[in-house]
């Protein structure tokens, strides 16, 4: 794909792996306001940065900076208004509705808060379906779901429901189901939101062996700086602009004392 | 993702709700059921009006003597006989007639063995087998020569043959009517009730000639009680009647003025009366029907509807782990339809079921059609289909995000 000329030389000389780039992103929504007019609200303000592959990088800000509508568009699950988003060498705006589904499926994993497994299939099934939808048979998709699981720890659950899984586990499904289709690039929106601190360590420990053994490239959307310190880098929104991106110091730390 | 995948998707998205798939599948089989229902049961009462005008004959007149008046005082129709073979004759070579049955009536006592019994006994031709459709069970009708010898033959009629014979084969055997000796040539085929209640099977038919010198010992030799005449085509009726009147007022020497000494008279109108009585029926049941289907089609489109919320959330899921649009709308194609044949298969059994109960309780006749069937599925499948996949066409055009957070 071709690169275009408003891309500065400087981003690609820095980042020659660059697996996310981001430029003048921005994000508005309209709203029906008074006397019939639509009022615009912006979300996101030219937003540029860059991701290598391998990062983990944490995005942190108060609720309505704008950090998971920024998530949501770097997922390909929204788009942006205008600017720029490069995933590896695509540009996610010229792709269309078929395409942006096969990159959901294929490139990028997704994490939500609220999980978002689909309760009336076990968590074996949940699982396996991003494989099903890349045309994978479902005996081979199983057997690949059912690794996944070991991996996490919850092959003993895999024929359970949802509904049957506390918190932890179910998001330790949703992330089994992320990384199904061995995406270079994991999203997760609060994965920690709605578990408890020890669940919380849990599932940061995860994503940090994912990160150091596998070298999946991760971005995560917090608002606690415990588990923002897992992170190598940070991103800080304010008002829907970055105002903070820098490496951070404690990962090592943090992750050594989760294990404990 | 395969075809077969996605069939497998929409099963075990069946199976997973179970109550939603009863529900929506209730509504198809409640619809489906009450017209196949309703619209045998009408079809049923059509057929059978439809056969007892049929087993009088095809564009039949019926030709009777005029009344008469003696001194003021009027007496009924037929109180002349005006009516002669000669007459019948004639009219069967107008070019607008088929053919013409004259006939002679009157009651007979029948004996065989022990057994007797009263019956209505006609007279007639060969001819007025064909042209009032009756069919011969056993043995064969009587024959010209038997006509012009007056032979002592006859044809029973079902009932008639039974109350001589009981389960006996009458045909061969040999019965006295008025204390005369018959052989009995043929048996009729049962035709059942006439529109007007008679039993038409109640019967025995001989020659006319046998019946005018043997049995009624008619006064005047050659005069018959009335004739049908069977007109060439249901379009030549009132040809065939102008034509009938023209002739036998000629053939009976009537001057301008003087009144008609026969009347001929269309039976087809009867019969077109009572068969648009059973089209009304069969109209009202069928309104009736279609507003069970109406209910059941409201029923899977209000069932469909509600599990929107749950099912906007599920397409967002299933968008943001990499279905595209095309993949969920088969999924969700692919549910509606299974519904809709499953439903429709059971409603088809439960509709003629539920015909079969009503024929056996009510002895009324049923007719099941493909047309029907046809109707009630296609109409129900139409309304299921739509309302099953017009919410998963909305959600699938959101984007993910909006479908994942849909309220």
């Amino acid at each position: 794909m071709n690169t275009p000329a408003v891309l500065s030389d400087q981003i690609d000389a820095a980042n020659p792996t660059a697996i996310i780039r981001v430029e003048n992103l921005c994000k508005s929504y309209y709203l029906d306001g008074a006397n019939g007019k639509s009022v615009e609200l912006r979300v996101l303000i030219d937003i540029n940065f860059s991701i290598t592959s391998g990062e983990f990088v944490a995005i942190m800000g108060h609720s309505g900076s704008g950090k998971s509508t920024l998530m949501n568009v770097l997922g390909c699950l929204d788009s942006p208004s205008s600017g720029h988003y490069w995933l590896g060498q695509q540009d996610v705006a010229t792709l269309s509705n078929d395409a942006l589904a096969s990159v959901r499926n294929r490139q990028i994993g997704f994490v939500f808060q609220g999980f978002n497994l689909l309760r009336r299939m076990t968590a074996l099934d949940n699982v396996a379906a991003p494989l099903l939808y890349a045309g994978i048979s479902r005996k081979a998709a199983r057997q690949r779901a059912m690794s996944l699981l070991e991996q996490t720890g919850l092959d003993s659950f895999a024929m359970h429901h949802p509904n049957q899984l506390s918190g932890g586990q179910q998001q330790r499904v949703a992330i089994s189901r992320a990384l199904v289709n061995q995406p270079q690039l994991i999203l997760a929106d609060e994965p920690t939101g709605n578990l408890d601190t020890q669940t919380s360590h849990e599932i940061m420990l995860l994503f940090d062996r994912l990160n150091r053994e596998s070298g999946i490239t991760i971005m995560i959307v917090t608002h606690e700086d415990d588990i923002a310190a897992c992170a190598s880098r940070l991103i800080r929104l304010k008002d829907g602009r970055i105002i903070e991106d820098a490496a951070t110091r404690h990962r090592q730390n943090h992750a050594m004392a989760a294990r404990q | 993702m395969n075809l077969l995948t996605i069939t497998s998707e929409a099963v075990r998205a069946l199976q997973a709700n179970r109550l939603r798939t009863l529900l929506t599948m209730l509504g198809m089989i409640i619809g489906v059921a009450a017209v196949v229902l309703m619209l045998s049961i009408g079809q049923g009462a059509q057929t059978k009006i439809n056969d007892a005008i049929a087993s009088m004959g095809s564009n039949l007149l019926i030709v009777t003597p005029g009344a008469t008046s003696a001194g003021g005082l009027r007496f009924g129709s037929g109180s002349i006989k005006t009516l002669t073979m000669q007459d019948a004759q004639a009219i069967a070579e107008l070019s607008t007639v088929t053919a013409s049955a004259p006939v002679v009536s009157g009651t007979a006592q029948l004996n065989y063995g022990a057994n007797n019994w009263s019956t209505f006994l006609s007279g007639v031709t060969p001819d007025y087998f064909s042209i009032s459709n009756w069919q011969i069970q056993a043995g064969e009708i009587f024959t010209e020569s038997d006509l012009r010898a007056g032979a002592r033959v006859t044809v029973l009629g079902a009932v008639s043959a039974k109350n001589l014979f009981g389960d006996e084969d009458p045909v061969g055997e040999t019965i006295r009517i008025a204390d005369r000796p018959f052989t009995v040539v043929g048996l009729l085929a049962a035709k059942g009730q006439a529109l007007d209640g008679r039993d038409q099977d109640d019967r025995v038919l001989v020659p006319l000639t046998t019946a005018q010198r043997q049995i009624l010992g008619n006064q005047f030799p050659g005069v018959v009680n009335f004739m049908l005449v069977q007109a060439a085509s249901a379009d030549s009726m009132e040809a065939a009647q102008q034509d009938i009147t023209d002739l036998l007022r000629q053939r009976h020497r009537l001057f301008d003025g003087v009144e008609n000494d026969f009347t001929v008279s269309n039976l087809t109108a009867l019969a077109s009366v009572a068969s648009s009585a059973a089209k009304i029926m069969s109209w009202m049941l069928g309104a009736i029907a279609s507003i069970s289907l109406l209910v059941g089609g409201i029923g899977i489109m209000n069932i469909m509807l509600v599990s929107v919320t749950e099912r906007t959330r599920e397409i967002g899921i299933r968008m943001a782990i990499g279905a595209n649009r095309r993949m969920i709308l088969t999924q969700f194609l692919l549910e509606a339809m299974m519904i809709c044949i499953l439903g429709a298969l059971i409603g088809i059994l439960l509709g003629m079921g539920g015909a079969w109960l009503v024929s056996e309780i009510a002895g009324i006749q049923i007719v099941i059609t493909l047309g029907m069937i046809i109707l009630a599925v296609s109409f129900a499948s139409i309304i299921g289909i739509f309302f099953g996949i017009y919410p998963a066409r909305k959600a699938s055009s959101l984007k993910p995000v909006e479908a994942l957070h849909h309220e």
